[in-house]
């Protein structure tokens, strides 16, 4: 089970408290995290990802184990403690922008 | 007993005024979406209890609510605002071409005859309409594809389409406002566009009467005489009697005339009210003084509006979707402004009360006359 913890504001937006949990397919991508993210709770279209162009949407960062994944490649496997669960993968709304 | 409700939309959240027709008393709800720049909230004529609202930040984009209860419950509906086509350039500040991005939705407006209808003007600068209550929004792009489009320019706001305006009685006719391209008409439903400049004069442009680029920051008019079409220019007020086609200064005795906001009082379509800012340097009142000007003339002839207004050391603004007018027989006039007041007039003008004095700026006021 892959553990996401969204930044308040988009927890908000969903109607979820903590964390929510996804089983994907290996081996999981960021890709595909946040293409399951957006199928549950399809409010958060946009927020994560701009629509246009499929990427990260400037003022998010995407940490996981205590590394940045933001500029990663999206298609790259998950670290294995994300994808097994011992790791949150982490959306964070950087502190800028508001 | 009726009432009116007062939308506002602010930097940091949206809140819900009301009050009961004395509009002395008021309960204030909010903030809705705290931590968000709320552009605009506008109820629909159709359905009262239907309401959307613009809520963005820089993180998170664009979200479009909508509630069913008159501001009770919200739930966000669609926010895909995609361009139709290859979206092309526009004008950037320098001249060069820049290309047509989705920002942010400024301004919504329901439709006067169907519930489900909205429209949205977004920024850069194109107009959205969605069928189905905010699920699906979809461009209505002959007005970008419009032949001067990629001469548009943003103004210091950004390119922003602003003012929409639908007729009840005549549904294919939209007006629409663009900072900085300037007022555009469709008379087919918004298949074609055609610009209606003719007698702005801008010399921020290197024609300053040329067909588009002027810096429109408002337009009002009175629901019984929508011929009459009243502007706030970035310096200007501006009237045409023939629904766009020919303008003309109304500024007369204003002590300036430059500002955001405009409106027209909800029974006597030639009286007008403006909100004075002392420059497009300075977005302030002239000498710390917050006065609403109205003229009972339809422009030309102005007088100031200062009962119940701070008349020393204010420099706030009052930003252009800022300003509204309630339908009660004693027409009540309302702004806002970016020191966190909204303000209320319960007869037209002439003694104002703060209705809240310490809101986040706010960018918007729309108001309900409930019944």
């Amino acid at each position: 089970m892959i553990r996401v913890q969204l930044p308040g504001h988009l927890r908000l937006l969903a109607g979820v408290t903590g964390e929510i949990a996804f089983e994907l397919e290996a081996p999981a991508t960021q890709r595909s995290l946040l293409d399951a993210v957006e199928l549950r709770y399809p409010m958060l279209q946009g927020t994560i990802r701009d629509y246009r162009t499929g990427q990260r949407r400037g003022f998010l960062r995407f940490f996981a184990c205590e590394q940045d994944l933001s500029h990663a490649d999206p298609d790259a496997p998950l670290p294995p403690a994300v994808a097994d669960g011992r790791e949150p993968y982490l959306i964070v709304a950087s502190v800028a922008g508001g | 007993m009726g009432g009116v409700r007062v939308l506002v939309g602010t930097r940091k959240g949206a809140f819900v005024l009301t009050s009961d027709e004395r509009r002395q008393n008021w309960q204030v709800c909010g903030p809705y979406f705290a931590g968000w720049e709320i552009y605009h909230v506008k109820a629909s004529p159709v359905n009262p209890d239907r309401i959307y609202a613009s809520q963005l930040n820089s993180w998170f984009g664009q979200i479009v609510q909508r509630s069913d209860d008159g501001g009770k419950t919200w739930a966000p509906v669609g926010n895909k605002f995609v361009y139709d086509g290859v979206a092309g350039t526009h004008q950037w500040y320098d001249g060069t071409p820049h290309p047509w991005e989705f920002k942010r939705v400024w301004h919504l407006e329901p439709s006067p005859v169907c519930a489900d209808t909205v429209y949205a003007g977004v920024e850069d600068a194109a107009l959205f309409r969605s069928t189905d209550a905010g699920a699906t929004w979809t461009e209505m792009s002959g007005l970008r594809r419009h032949g001067s489009g990629p001469h548009w320019q943003p103004g210091a706001g950004g390119m922003c389409l602003h003012t929409i305006m639908l007729e009840e009685r005549k549904p294919d006719r939209i007006v629409i406002a663009i900072s900085s391209a300037g007022a555009f008409r469709s008379d087919d439903g918004g298949e074609s566009w055609k610009p209606i400049n003719k007698g702005l004069v801008s010399q921020h442009i290197p024609d300053p009467d040329a067909e588009v680029g002027h810096c429109v920051h408002h337009i009002a008019r009175h629901p019984a005489r929508p011929e009459a079409l009243y502007m706030q220019k970035h310096w200007d007020v501006m009237r045409s009697d023939d629904a766009g086609d020919h303008w003309r200064e109304v500024s007369g005795n204003l002590p300036t005339d430059f500002g955001f906001a405009i409106d027209v009082h909800a029974h006597e379509p030639e009286t007008i009210y403006v909100a004075p800012i002392k420059s497009d340097q300075e977005h302030f009142p002239l000498g710390g003084q917050l006065r609403i000007y109205r003229s009972r003339t339809g422009g030309n002839e102005w007088e100031a509006l200062t009962e119940g207004l701070p008349q020393e050391n204010c420099y706030v603004n009052v930003l252009r979707d800022a300003m509204s007018v309630d339908t009660l027989p004693e027409c009540g006039v309302y702004f806002g402004t970016t020191g966190g007041q909204v303000y209320c007039s319960a007869d037209s003008g002439d003694h104002w009360q703060a209705i809240v004095r310490d809101l986040p700026a706010v960018l918007s006021v729309e108001v309900q006359t409930l019944p």
